[in-house]
């Protein structure tokens, strides 16, 4: 005990996504010295996964794009609980992040005329995503890697952070341990930026990794700083259903908008059945016409498949419920069928959508240019998280930052697909300037050895306890009683359900022993993980139960519908109380400016 | 309930064994399902790398039945279960822990390869143009998900432990995706030669044929590289040598 290496850094970045890369790549761009801390190897992080594409109004492939009308897609998307300031900014400067990553060595596809071409997606009025076949993450994370190994970062890999280290209100350091050895470092830091993903291991059906359990959200909670919309969780419509090993991973968007095409056990199109007021003058009303649309006809309106995601899972959910739905509880994706429209479609899909070809082919025996797939929804993505400034990514703790999918505000109550990856880049950019500044303008904070040594302990204390429950069963049960009380469909009695439920096994976490040492030991991660898993599932279930109407991700059975009253008005808060337990209260989301709101009122109508 | 066994390789650095352990198998399962199921129940320290569990991130290579493969995209129907499964970690690096491994040197060596140099900007705005066959030729290059499984396989690194001489065909693939690169206008040719030991591929494709990803790593990147090489070293010797190995391996693929 007491024994921990130290190190010093300007900035520190938590978390080696996309996010954590581009902040870290902009932070040594401005001279200032910059640690870089994955929580797997380099190159690993959950960026690798997303597949559609990045959106930006390039304009590329029509030219009627703009910032203005991406910026007003993201907040009809986000059903207005969106930051607005976030959401204008990301729309005017993604276009600039992505040529940045042509310069950096990105190759996006190309139109006819050799410059980035650019995708239809669900939400986005015009094709609006550049993207690389169906790798875009990979293309991503891989540019901002390559290019980031250059810049001087020193890049701690496989470690985890198990507490930020605060002096006075400000945080100034952060304590972390390699899987390796065990050992623990301390990082000491004028300023730290998080950017640590997601929350989706809360959840049994998921297509999140192992890293993604809130680690940054909970540290941020327990340093003192807001979470807002963390009752806003995208279920991806649609995730692999069988086998059951495969259960949760995604399939990509992307088949939609080359045309794939959604169909119940009865062989209907089921989406053309419920299309929502907000978006049935932007929707098509037959067959025809959405293909069409999938094929670049710029008169045309896209098919039903592609309206936003929480719409799309819970018209899926609801097939299956209703007994329509596949052998395996899905519904079926069916690209295959395109057969009867393009000559060489066989060669088009595995051209398209090559990484899907091969994991159906592989993971499910099924080649998808033949037959449909089944799919159903999985827990993707967290709107909510740490609230930010707009302008500088940093929370309300002085000295802590955050941007990626741990911040909250950009999304609202529902993401749009393709805003994740414009996301990383434009707020990763922004939170690496402005923590370099902050850094600039600030000295390295005091760091008391005792409390070091007092986190360290605490950390360590499963692998000390003698007997108790292993942490696998423990988050075992979390995720299952996450997913069957607060997942796709909640009601007020199952979600105070859930906050028992979490209560009872917060106290078996504390009490949880894992045997062996430290070493490249999962259990013992597992454990420390699951100590954030439960603060955001606490969090989540919160979070649920304050706002009791329907909006985007957040779906009440017990208030189907939307408030267009009081709750389209406010964001939901949690954030730690004077007494340590957690509070969750409504916080009014700030006015549109009439320059803004005109900008949503012309692309309405 | 149908069960399978398997040899899973225990140990730290050096010292190491192999434990035997009985999975419940079900349709559809691979061999990392297996691995977690064991870590749950059997062996809570079990100790693997793994992230995405889709072959998408490259983080879960091992060696099962002593093939270098991915855990999370090996079926355990393409297996024969009635001898009992082994999963070993991969050989060509340090050993760290049960299944995992220093892989680090994989990143030490990517450093030592020039960076992307793009030529001026096509357009006023700033922006570029290529044409989408360029691109797709790189774009083979750039799927690689970096699991070294091919580092695992080529004698060159693990039986001759070139690693300060040979970069490996990763980074061989690497530099095919940047001198490839439509816009890219540095000149590794003579790093290919001199620093990162291009000679030492002696083509015998094993890198090829484990990649999970399905690049032609000989064909298409490192036998490229090896002719540019000696375009640029041209002596008549050598580009007459170069000419009969080169039309000799690549029988039968591409020009
Ligand atoms: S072809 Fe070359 S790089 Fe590939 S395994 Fe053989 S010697 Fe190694
Ligand atoms: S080239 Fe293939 S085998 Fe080698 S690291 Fe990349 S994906 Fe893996
Ligand atoms: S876990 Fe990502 S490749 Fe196997």
């Amino acid at each position: 005990m007491g024994q921990y290496e130290k190190f010093e850094f300007d900035v520190l970045v938590v978390g080696a996504g996309g996010a954590g890369l581009r902040a870290a790549i902009e932070a040594a761009a401005s001279g200032v010295s910059v640690g870089l801390i994955c929580k797997s190897l380099l190159g690993k992080a959950h960026t690798v996964m997303a597949e559609g594409g990045m959106a930006a109004a390039i304009g590329n492939v029509d030219d009627r794009d703009n910032w203005q009308v991406h910026f007003a897609d993201t907040m009809r998307g986000g059903q207005y609980l969106n930051n607005h300031r976030m959401a204008q900014l990301h729309a005017q400067e993604a276009p600039d992040r992505v040529r940045e990553l042509e310069e950096w060595g990105a190759i996006f596809d190309r139109t006819r005329d050799g410059r980035i071409l650019q995708r239809n997606f669900g939400g986005h009025k015009f094709p609006r995503l550049a993207h690389v076949g169906d790798r875009t993450g990979l293309e991503l994370i891989r540019t901002l890697q390559d290019h980031g190994i250059h810049q001087g970062i020193e890049v701690h890999m496989e470690h985890t952070v198990s507490s930020l280290i605060k002096d006075g209100d400000r945080v100034v350091g952060a304590l972390a341990y390699d899987r390796e050895r065990g050992r623990f470092k301390l990082f000491s830091a004028k300023a730290v930026i998080l950017a640590t993903g997601g929350t989706g291991r809360a959840f049994k059906i998921t297509s999140n990794s192992w890293e993604y359990t809130g680690d940054g959200h909970s540290l941020a909670y327990n340093a003192g700083a807001d979470l807002i919309d963390m009752e806003c969780i995208q279920f991806h419509p649609t995730g692999m259903v069988w086998p059951l090993s495969v259960r949760g991973i995604l399939v990509t968007e992307g088949v939609r908008g080359e045309g794939g095409i959604l169909r119940n056990s009865e062989g209907r199109r089921f989406m053309f059945d419920d299309i929502p007021d907000l978006y049935k003058h932007q929707t098509a009303d037959n067959v025809e016409e959405g293909w069409r649309y999938t094929q670049g006809d710029k008169e045309a309106r896209r098919p039903p498949e592609l309206l936003t995601r929480d719409h799309v899972a819970r018209c899926i959910m609801r097939e299956v419920r209703d007994g329509r739905g596949s052998p395996h509880g899905g519904v079926y994706l069916d690209i295959a069928w395109i057969k009867e429209r393009m000559a060489n479609a066989e060669e088009h899909i595995r051209r398209k959508l090559p990484s899907m070809y091969h994991q159906f082919k592989q993971l499910a025996n099924v080649d998808i240019t033949a037959e449909a797939m089944e799919v159903g929804p999985t827990t993707h993505y967290t709107m909510g998280g740490i609230k930010v400034d707009a302008e500088s990514q940093m929370s309300a703790v002085p000295g802590l930052f955050a941007c990626g999918e741990c911040a909250a505000g950009l999304h609202g109550a529902n993401r749009l697909g393709g805003n994740s990856l414009s996301d990383l880049v434009v707020f990763g950019k922004r939170a690496g300037e402005y923590a370099a500044r902050f850094a600039a303008e600030n000295g390295h904070g005091g760091i008391d050895d005792s409390l070091v040594e007092e986190l360290s302990r605490q950390a360590l204390a499963p692998l000390e306890r003698e007997s108790g429950e292993q942490p696998y069963a423990i988050q075992a049960e979390l995720q299952e009683h996450m997913q069957d009380l607060v997942g796709i469909v909640r009601r007020e009695d199952e979600m105070l359900r859930a906050l028992e439920i979490i209560t009872g096994l917060k106290e078996r976490a504390d009490n949880a022993s894992v045997p062996g040492n430290r070493e490249y030991n999962p259990g013992w991660h597992t454990a420390v993980d699951l100590q954030s898993l439960l603060t955001v599932s606490q969090a989540i279930a919160l979070s649920a139960i304050e706002r009791k109407e329907s909006r985007g991700g957040h779906f009440r059975d017990d208030y189907p519908d939307k408030d267009p009253g009081h709750f389209a008005k406010v964001n939901v808060r949690v954030r730690k109380g004077a007494d340590g337990n957690m509070e969750v209260d409504q916080l009014p989301i700030p006015p549109i400016p009439g320059d803004l709101q005109q900008i949503i009122d012309t692309e309405s109508r | 309930m149908n069960e399978a066994r398997f040899q899973i390789w225990r140990g730290t650095g050096d010292k190491g064994h192999f434990d035997e352990h009985v999975a419940r198998i079900d349709e559809g399962m691979v061999v990392l399902d297996a691995v977690h199921q064991i870590q749950a129940e059997q062996a809570p320290d079990l100790a693997c790398r793994w992230n995405c569990k889709a072959g998408k991130c490259g983080s879960c290579s091992a060696e099962i039945n002593g093939v270098p493969k991915l855990m999370c995209m090996t079926r355990l129907d393409q297996l024969d279960l009635t001898k009992p499964v082994t999963v070993e970690p991969m050989k060509a690096f340090p050993h760290i822990r049960d299944l995992v491994v220093d892989v680090s040197w994989n990143y030490r060596a990517k450093m030592k390869v020039r960076k992307f140099k793009p030529r001026p900007p096509d357009a006023a705005d700033g922006t570029w143009r290529m044409d989408q066959k360029d691109v797709d030729r790189v774009q083979e290059f750039r799927k690689c998900i970096e699991c070294f499984l091919c580092q695992d396989v080529c004698h060159v690194l693990r039986e001759h432990d070139k690693h300060e001489e040979f970069v490996g065909p990763r980074l061989m693939v690497y530099t095919a995706a940047l001198e490839m690169h439509p816009l890219d206008v540095e000149d590794r040719r003579g790093d290919l030669k001199h620093e990162h030991g291009i000679g030492f591929c002696n083509i015998t494709k094993c890198c090829t044929n484990v990649c999970p990803e399905g690049i032609t790593i000989t064909d298409n990147a490192i036998i490229p590289l090896k002719e540019r090489v000696v375009d640029k070293f041209y002596d008549p010797l050598g580009k007459l040598l170069s000419i009969f190995s080169s039309a000799d391996v690549s029988t039968g693929s591409k020009p």
